[in-house]
């Protein structure tokens, strides 16, 4: 399964839940998919998907899910220990871990070889870290729903992109209708 | 009250709640200060950009931030400013310890303070600049307009604000 199908098939339990997303073709996709208010989409800003949904959760109840992939989390590897030492029961963090950077023409990264995002994420201190198949996705996250804790999915899944077109929404509005969402009861 | 307390009172009494920093040595006692107040969230950054991402998160969420840096994240920081503070329109009040003015020790520092007023014009951040500690009066009017105007707003302070190194 590459990025895309997980997408597809998670997305009737994405569309309730805030979800904050990795910039670039993960975003086109999750867009094309369901766009939903409750989704924030990343334009620009490589590596922040992570803090962002964890500045959210932090400061409000309702679950955060944050889509974010193996290259943005290891441009921003610091994230690991700030989520894990700043536990908020209300995030997940679906890292769709397929060994490469798809949005710039699928170069491999170092997770597809020597390097363990869960390792590295337990080594950081998370609690509650699940390394699952791409088929599993739909449950492990759930689950991570359902379990009331910071949970940090590793997802490992092929490498790939589906052809979606460009998200052309001002950003402000992609802003402005989001935190409408955040806030609406 | 001394000069931290204030610095911290005043954030509180904008509306700020949520605050993470990157330590240097002067901003020391007022991280100190955001870290023990109860009506703050206090949650140290490894890097100013992911403190940025952060502080994003939280205002999305209902709760006003801020973040205290080093006038060298400025560097670490220019891409995350434009693309994600600026271009979705995000308020951040940015309290910034200006190393590297007369006084300075490290002459490493002088580098990045340099180029600290020039990459700040360059991005079009509103920028005011601490000299004395009695500056800290402008210090509530800063923040309301920070909230305003919906920008980053940098507040630069030297280390003869904080009583000098």
């Amino acid at each position: 399964m590459i990025r895309s199908e997980i997408l597809q098939e998670i997305a009737p339990i994405l569309r309730n839940q805030l979800v904050i997303c990795n910039i670039g073709i993960p975003s086109q996709e999750l867009h094309a998919i369901d766009d939903q208010p409750t989704n924030f989409y990343m334009l620009g800003t490589m590596g922040l998907a992570s803090s962002i949904g964890l500045g959210l959760a932090l400061v409000q109840p309702k679950p955060v899910v944050v889509i974010d992939g193996d290259g943005s989390i290891l441009t921003n590897l610091g994230t690991l220990p700030t989520i894990a030492n700043n536990p908020a029961p209300n995030y997940i963090l679906l890292v769709i871990d397929n060994g490469s950077y798809g949005s710039t023409g699928d170069q491999p990264t170092y997770t597809g070889r020597k390097t363990s995002l869960a390792g590295m994420a337990k080594a950081a201190g998370c609690e509650r870290v699940v390394e699952c198949r791409a088929e599993d996705t739909g449950t492990v996250l759930q689950e991570a729903l359902q379990a009331g804790k910071a949970t940090v999915i590793i997802c490992k899944c092929e490498s790939g992109n589906a052809k979606m077109p460009v998200i052309t929404m001002d950003p402000v509005t992609i802003r402005d209708r989001f935190m409408q969402a955040v806030a609406a009861d | 009250m001394n000069i931290h307390q204030r610095i911290t009172g005043d954030l509180v009494a904008a509306g700020i709640g949520f605050v993470t920093t990157v330590p240097c040595k002067q901003l020391a006692g007022v991280i100190e200060e955001v870290d023990r107040h109860p009506k703050i969230l206090h949650v140290p950054s490894n890097k100013e950009d992911e403190g940025m991402g952060l502080c994003a998160g939280a205002w999305m969420g209902g709760r006003r931030s801020a973040i205290i840096m080093q006038n060298t994240a400025l560097g670490v920081t220019i891409n995350t400013l434009a693309t994600l503070i600026q271009f979705y329109r995000m308020p951040l009040p940015m309290l910034i310890s200006y190393r590297g003015e007369p006084g300075e020790p490290v002459a490493c520092q002088v580098e990045m303070a340099v180029h600290t007023k020039a990459l700040l014009a360059q991005l079009h951040i509103p920028a005011y600049h601490f000299h004395r500690q009695e500056d800290v009066e402008e210090l509530p009017k800063i923040l309301d307009y920070t909230f305003m105007c919906s920008k980053p707003v940098a507040i630069l302070t030297d280390a003869s604000f904080w009583g000098g190194y």
